[in-house]
């Protein structure tokens, strides 16, 4: 198997390992690292079809390089931003639930009562 | 089984396992750690698929300043992990997620065994005009003479996050400096470690932002080795972080964007294009516009970490 496509199916798993925890996790952080590992894997799969492009005594397609560059740094910077909303939230309510009800209040009730 | 393949396969194996870490395991601590390994093994990734350039740039920006911003955040947060995580979602809702990740896994799969080949490629073009910019690395040409609106776009990216950290300030201390700081401790390591790293951080940035024209490094990565710097000062004790209402910390932030802005007009009127450069100039041009970007992008990145202001105007 060459290298391309070796990285290239590695990217693909990561992608999904990472929607996996994205769907999963209830912890907004968690979620935020679950992109970044998203988004690892779309550089990585970019990357493997940039490697594929080598062409006239370059080893690899340099214009999808350079647009992974400014990928990495505008992910940065969605994630920096995610971060700080998520410190505003805590700051605010002083929880970081993405849920409409109270999730210790939630598991009170549902032991008290049987739910309809 | 070649050298060259079982080291491919081992660090895919190794990446897999480390995302795997960092998805499935219970603390976020842990998880965010298990990031920045991550980070780490993808950078021999990029060196693996001769991407230097970008390489580097995952070693500091995507491995190392993400995770510093996640581990700070997971260590704040610390207090409301075990609410967060009373809400995990039932066993149903986890076979769904895993089956649809499976089934995305399964289509770039077959998306990455069925590329066309030979493959499509820009290298030749890139090739035949990169003598025009007069800059030896293709990867400097591509972003800042081919593609250069793309990197203008993104340090407005940068800044527009920036504001949006900034305006998530409370009203009281709006303008004041962001709550990054650590007690000042004369005698601690963290202290001796600022006073011995910080200037070889600051030659071996300024190294790599300038061979960026002709070998593997550049501007963006430069700039975030010298915001580690500054960050390790500011943690340190030995500077405070800067009021965000400072004229002179605006001055240097809008810099870059406005002189590569103001190249990008002088082109329209020299050389016909938005972003052109005339015969002759590229070069001078493109390293006016580095130049000025290297400060402001320093200043962005760190006040990226910094988060929003948090205390008064003069505390």
């Amino acid at each position: 198997m060459n290298t391309a496509t070796l990285f290239g199916l590695c990217a693909s798993m990561l992608i999904g390992l990472g929607l996996y925890g994205l769907l999963t996790h209830p912890h907004p952080l968690r979620k935020i690292l679950a992109l970044n590992v998203i988004g690892s894997g779309i550089f990585l799969l970019f990357g493997a079809i940039a490697f594929r492009g080598a062409a006239a005594g370059m080893n690899a397609d340099p214009v999808p390089q350079a647009l992974l560059i400014t990928g990495i740094v505008v992910a940065f910077s969605a994630s920096a931003l995610a971060v700080a909303l998520l410190l505003r939230l805590f700051e605010v309510t002083g929880d970081v639930s993405l849920a409409n009800e109270d999730p210790a209040a939630h598991k009170d009730t549902s032991k008290d009562r049987p739910h309809d | 089984m070649t050298p060259s393949l079982a080291l491919n396969l081992a660090l895919a194996l190794l990446l897999l396992g480390m995302a795997g870490w960092a998805v499935l395991v219970r603390s976020t601590q842990a998880a965010v750690i298990g990031f920045m390994v991550f980070g780490l093994l993808l950078t021999l990734a990029w060196a693996r698929l001769d991407g230097l350039d970008v390489a580097l740039t995952e070693a500091a920006i995507g491995g190392g300043l993400t995770g510093f911003l996640l581990l700070g955040a997971a260590v704040r947060l610390r207090s409301v992990e075990h609410r967060a995580t009373l809400q995990a979602p039932g066993l149903a809702t986890r076979i769904l997620a895993a089956l649809a990740a499976g089934s995305v896994t399964l289509l770039l799969a077959f998306a990455v065994l069925t590329l066309p080949s030979p493959a499509p490629s820009l290298a030749p073009a890139v090739a035949e005009n990169i003598a025009m910019t007069q800059v030896g690395n293709p990867v400097t040409a591509v972003l800042l003479a081919f593609r250069a609106l793309d990197t203008l776009l993104e340090t407005l990216v940068l800044v527009l996050a920036m504001l949006g950290i900034w305006s998530l300030a409370d009203d009281r201390v709006w303008g004041g400096r962001p709550g990054f700081a650590i007690a000042h401790d004369a005698s601690g390591i963290l202290h001796y470690a600022a006073r011995i790293l910080v200037p070889i951080g600051v030659v071996i940035g300024g190294y790599i932002f300038w061979i960026g024209a002709d070998d593997p490094g550049g501007k963006f990565q430069g700039a975030t080795l010298l915001a580690a710097m500054w960050l390790l000062l500011v943690l340190a004790g030995l500077r405070d972080a800067p009021r965000v209402s400072s004229q002179a910390l605006r001055l240097w932030v809008v810099l870059g964007p406005l002189v590569f802005i103001s190249v990008g007009l002088l082109g329209s009127w020299l050389a016909g294009s938005f972003l052109g450069y005339p015969q002759g100039y590229a070069k001078l041009m493109i390293v006016t516009v580095e130049l000025a970007l290297l400060p402001s992008l320093t200043l962005i990145l760190g006040l990226l970490i910094m988060g929003a202001p948090k205390r008064e105007i003069g505390r």
